[in-house]
């Protein structure tokens, strides 16, 4: 090894905390870099060799009930590639030792057991046996969320008409990546499940021989799907058409389409500002070796070594420390990339998923970090050159301070030597403390905007079961029903309170624009079940027309005063006009809302309720589910602490979970700025501070001047990263929203509280490590040499 | 030696003499009167390392060091002179015997105390100024007044050291004899009863050293404190009352100059 190289080892070593602080801002980056490229493509790949293996349906055509040759036609749209019918009913399964029905999909399956398209993957036992009618192949993520096992038998409720069935098989399918009952919007694999069985099984229970009620189709390369969408409406309009829809919109993959964006945008945004911290750092801490060496390079230059060679010294020690780093975060990614598989695994019922990291990436990693780091280390490299030999003859000048100027008067006053030395030193350097301040609004910036969005969550999470739902139990009917069975309801033993909702699913068009969503009824002065604005006051319903969510008045490009179309996609199916009568600041989803009486009045249909809404007598409850139980009508309840529950879980899985660790590293950007710049100014400062202490301050007085620096651009940054925090998490929360669901954002102090106080953790324990060092400082030595 | 109950030369404060303004016109201040040297060592070790690896860099230094005198330590790199410097000023602790302060026993300080103590008594000059280069020359001084119980006037200070037209000015403004000049001027401003200086002209020209001593010179007549200057340069001890040779970490000799020379004289 040449001398260089030992020194450049040594050196190394001696400032090795530093060296450490900056390699883990960079094996953070790094990390995150290599996981999340590498999970999403794998993500995606997964996705896309999982609905491919399983020939995933790329349009889905609900029905009521039309004759299986429409199978056939269908298939001769132009654009379709193929074309597959099926029955689908809802079932309400009796749980052993659970006194709540399950709301489950039932399926057919053709005599083949092979469709044509949305195919199973078993993952245990076999498929149906001909002629079994009594066999059923569960959905594996339900079967596991109670233990069920091959052999067991399951109640079914459909149509009213209960039946046992034999589980045959567990299997997984593409469209079923996410379970989410319908009219809920929170997946569950305990609350919701899936049953196969055959044809000639469910044409008996629903009453549709010889006939469909949906229609999956597959489409031709390059086929444009909205033409098939409208081809398709058009040849199943008279079947009682529901309305297709492409896979995008199916409730699955449009989970899965969010999360995958989510991740893309996370990816793209937040590696860069580690990348970046870390440049900054490398910068000013090579920066203050070079200085500190000065006299070493004026000697090594004087020894003969070029210009070139010198420099070469000091990049070789930014190129080690970002590899160093690089490498960590490598490995520190491929880890965190297959814990985060496991879990993107489970949540999302994939049958593999394998976390893969194209070599490509890593070195794209490796190379960015380097690069990254190496712009931050070109700059000091000027520094070298411009050194003379003769540098090393000459006594040190004391640095000029003469720029910063005098103090007036009145700042005189007020401000003794050491703080006057505080203040000169940082506006000496401003860009240095401007870097440090930036870079630490930065990193609090980004933990609070994410600390922020959890309490969001939090936030909405309270408001739909606190204040929006109110109810014990939600009771929802396969068929609107009469206006006696509110009477029916209240009752039922333990009911308290009955309150009416109307629902309808409906495509909402203006124009062009048009929205697949649902139009909800709600009585006036709801109690139970209300429609509330941002504020929390209510949202009254109109004596006529329809209310809009902002988004959903957004998307469609319509306004107050305007008329809405309204094509109902339930029962006889009648395409309304209504007038858009308010637009509603709501904070969760994309919801429209009419009176109860208007809607059902609109639709022509008195006093239909879809959903009923209960309070219930909490000792009565399993008394209440035994009744619902052997009510036909009943297609699903839902008792409002499972729901709570599962949408809890939800926000804490996936994209919750990521940001819980985005929070806890964004903590170490700024320890790396703050034990970084504590670092250099006590490096600078050395022989300032031993001399006061000579002079007779204190140890307490000569922190003071070093900690002060470090007070001062701690104290602008927590501002600056509140205000930075702030806009971030609008732009995060406009990231994460969707219809499905809107992130609440606003100024939470308990979200900056606790990223303001991890600044001020991360400050003290540096400046702790450093105070170390100041009492540590052999006074007579430092001030002996000449720097 | 000196007389015995020698009267201090008289201190002059901010205020005026400070002997007759001070507070506490108190017993202890009877006490440090009545002590007529402000060092006394017996029997001062110091070692660097232990075993084999040991240095010794003071072996029992038996001294007496009178209020007032300006004292030269000569000797060779090694010979403890500076570590002698160190641990009267309170920047080192010795290993073994005792170095009283007037009546107080340095060896048996807490750093604390000795903080206390360089606050309260002590200035100190280096070979390398050390001044705060944020600091213009008057603030430098000002470091020190404002920590100080009975400091000289900032401009009385630097006034001493001829410095008054320089005072706004940052130590990057000045030459290496005038930043030499304003750390004297920090060391005297508190008023001290004694000023250390380690090699004070070490860095500087022989034109600027002689100035340098002239402060020294002046200092010690006017405020009367006690002057500890170690140096290589053998010329310097002719301005001395006091001259003391060490050698191998121990007192080889001590002279007393009939004759002081004034720092014009000296050839450098």
């Amino acid at each position: 090894m040449r001398a260089l190289d030992h020194k450049l080892m040594r050196d190394l070593w001696r400032i090795r905390g530093q060296a450490a602080a900056i390699m883990l801002v960079v094996a953070v980056g790094v990390s995150l870099l290599v996981m999340m490229s590498g999970m999403l493509q794998s993500l995606r790949e997964t996705r896309l060799q999982y609905y491919e293996s399983y020939r995933l349906a790329e349009i889905f055509a609900p029905v009521t009930r039309a004759p299986m040759p429409i199978v056939e036609r269908a298939a001769e749209i132009k654009g379709i590639a193929a074309a597959e019918g099926r029955i689908r009913g809802a079932a309400l399964l009796d749980m052993p030792g659970q006194a709540l029905p399950v709301r489950a999909a039932a399926l057919s399956l053709p005599r083949s057991m092979t469709p044509r398209l949305n195919n199973l993957y078993l993952k245990n036992g076999r498929l149906l046996t001909p002629g079994h009618m009594d066999e059923v192949v569960v959905l594996d993520s339900f079967a596991k969320a109670h233990d069920l096992a091959l052999g067991d038998h399951l109640v079914a409720t459909m149509q009213g008409n209960r039946r046992a069935f034999q589980i045959v098989g567990f299997a997984a399918a593409p469209e079923f990546l996410f379970t989410t009952a319908p009219g809920e919007f929170v997946p569950d694999d305990a609350r919701f499940a899936v049953l196969w069985m055959h044809e000639e099984a469910l044409a008996a229970a629903f009453d549709v021989k010889g006939a469909v009620n949906e229609i999956l189709v597959s489409l031709e390369r390059g086929a444009n799907p909205q033409d098939v969408l409208t081809k398709l409406d058009h040849l199943l309009d008279r079947y009682g058409g529901q309305g297709a829809y492409e896979r995008k919109d199916s409730m699955s993959d449009r989970f899965i389409t969010e999360e995958i964006a989510g991740l893309s945008a996370t990816s793209v945004v937040v590696p860069p500002i580690f990348l970046g911290v870390a440049a900054f750092l490398l910068y000013i801490v090579i920066t203050r070796l070079v200085q500190a060496e000065r006299e070493q390079i004026g000697l090594i230059k004087a020894f003969g070594y070029t210009d070139f060679e010198v420099a070469l010294h000091y990049f070789k020690m930014v190129v080690v420390i970002a590899v160093l780093g690089a490498a960590m975060g490598c490995a520190l990614g491929l880890w965190g990339g297959r814990l985060m598989a496991g879990i993107y695994q489970t949540v999302y019922h994939f049958p593999f998923l394998v976390f893969r990291v194209e070599p490509s990436s890593l070195v794209t990693g490796v190379l960015t970090s380097v690069l990254v780091a190496s712009a931050g280390g070109i700059f000091v490299l000027r520094g070298v050159f411009r050194l003379t030999p003769a540098v090393a003859m000459r006594p040190p000048a004391p640095i000029d301070f003469s720029r910063t100027g005098a103090l007036n008067n009145r700042l005189r006053r007020w401000l003794d030597q050491p703080t006057r030395m505080v203040l000169r030193r940082i506006l000496r350097n401003p860009g240095r403390i401007g870097g440090s301040v930036l870079g630490i609004a930065v990193g609090m910036g980004l933990s609070s905007a994410q600390m922020s969005l959890m309490s969001g969550f939090d936030d909405t999470l309270d408001l739909t079961f606190g204040v929006i739902d109110r109810s014990d139990v939600a009771v929802s009917f396969f068929e609107p029903m009469p206006a006696e069975t509110v009477n029916a309801m209240a009752h039922l033993p333990g009911v308290l309170e009955v309150e009416p909702v109307r629902g309808v699913g409906a495509v909402l068009r203006n124009g062009r624009e048009s929205y697949r969503g649902s139009v909800t009824g709600l009585v006036e002065n709801a109690r139970l079940n209300r429609a509330v604005n941002k504020d929390m006051s209510d949202i009254t319903m109109p004596s006529q027309g329809i209310v809009l969510a902002r988004a959903l008045a957004d998307t469609l490009d319509i306004g107050p005063g305007e008329t809405l179309r309204v094509e109902v996609l339930d029962g006889r199916r009648p395409v309304i006009d209504v007038p858009v009568a308010e637009v509603a600041e709501t904070l969760l989803g994309a919801p429209a809302f009419m009176r109860f009486d208007v809607l059902n009045g609109a639709l022509g249909e008195w006093g239909r309720v879809s959903t009923v809404y209960l309070r219930v007598d909490a000792s009565e409850m399993d008394a209440l589910y035994a009744a619902l139980k052997d009510m036909p009508t009943v297609a699903g309840v839902t008792q409002r602490e499972d729901a709570r529950a599962a949408m809890q879980k939800l926000m804490d899985t996936g994209a919750g979970a990521m940001r819980y660790v985005m929070a806890a590293i964004a903590g170490i950007i700024t320890f790396g700025i703050v034990y970084n710049a504590a670092r250099i100014a006590f490096g600078e400062q050395a022989r300032d501070l031993a001399s006061l202490r000579v002079m007779g301050f204190t140890r307490g007085e000569t922190a003071y001047v070093l900690l002060g620096e470090l007070a001062v651009v701690v104290l602008l940054a927590v501002p600056l990263g509140v205000g930075i925090g702030y806009y971030l998490s609008f732009l995060i929360a406009a990231g994460f929203s969707t219809d499905l669901y809107q992130i609440p954002t606003g100024f939470r102090p308990d979200a900056f509280g606790t990223a303001g106080v991890a600044v001020l953790l991360a400050t003290v324990v540096s400046g702790a490590l450093v105070r170390r060092d100041i009492d540590k400082v052999d006074l007579v030595a430092t001030l002996k040499t000449r720097e | 030696m000196a007389p015995l109950f020698a009267m201090p030369a008289p201190r002059v404060g901010a205020n005026g003499p400070n002997i007759l303004a001070a507070p506490a016109w108190s017993a202890s201040l009877w006490r440090r009167m009545a002590q007529n040297h402000t060092f006394k060592t017996e029997g001062l070790t110091k070692t660097y390392g232990e075993g084999e690896a040991a240095v010794h860099a003071l072996r029992g230094v038996d001294l007496e060091i009178p209020r007032g005198e300006i004292v030269v330590l000569l000797g060779p790199s090694g010979s403890g002179k500076s570590t002698l410097l160190n641990i009267l000023g309170g920047l080192d602790h010795a290993t073994s015997g005792t170095a009283f302060f007037e009546s107080e026993n340095l060896t048996e300080m807490s750093d604390r105390a000795l903080t206390r103590y360089r606050r309260d008594h002590v200035g100190f000059v280096f070979q390398f100024y050390n001044l705060m280069p944020s600091l213009t020359a008057r603030e430098n001084v000002e470091l020190v007044t404002e920590i100080a119980s009975d400091p000289l006037a900032v401009e009385e200070a630097l006034g001493l050291v001829g410095l008054e037209e320089r005072m706004d000015h940052f130590p990057a403004q000045m030459s290496g004899g005038e930043q030499q000049r304003v750390a004297i001027a920090r060391a005297i401003a508190k008023n001290p009863t004694v000023l250390f200086c380690d090699e004070p002209t070490g860095a500087l020209d022989s034109t600027t050293g002689r100035a340098v001593l002239h402060v020294l010179n002046d200092v010690n007549a006017r405020l009367g404190a006690t002057v500890l200057i170690v140096t290589h340069a053998a010329a310097t001890a002719r301005m001395a009352h006091r001259v003391i040779h060490f050698a191998d970490g121990a007192i080889r000799d001590v002279v007393e100059n009939e004759i002081r020379q004034s720092p014009d004289e000296i050839e450098w």
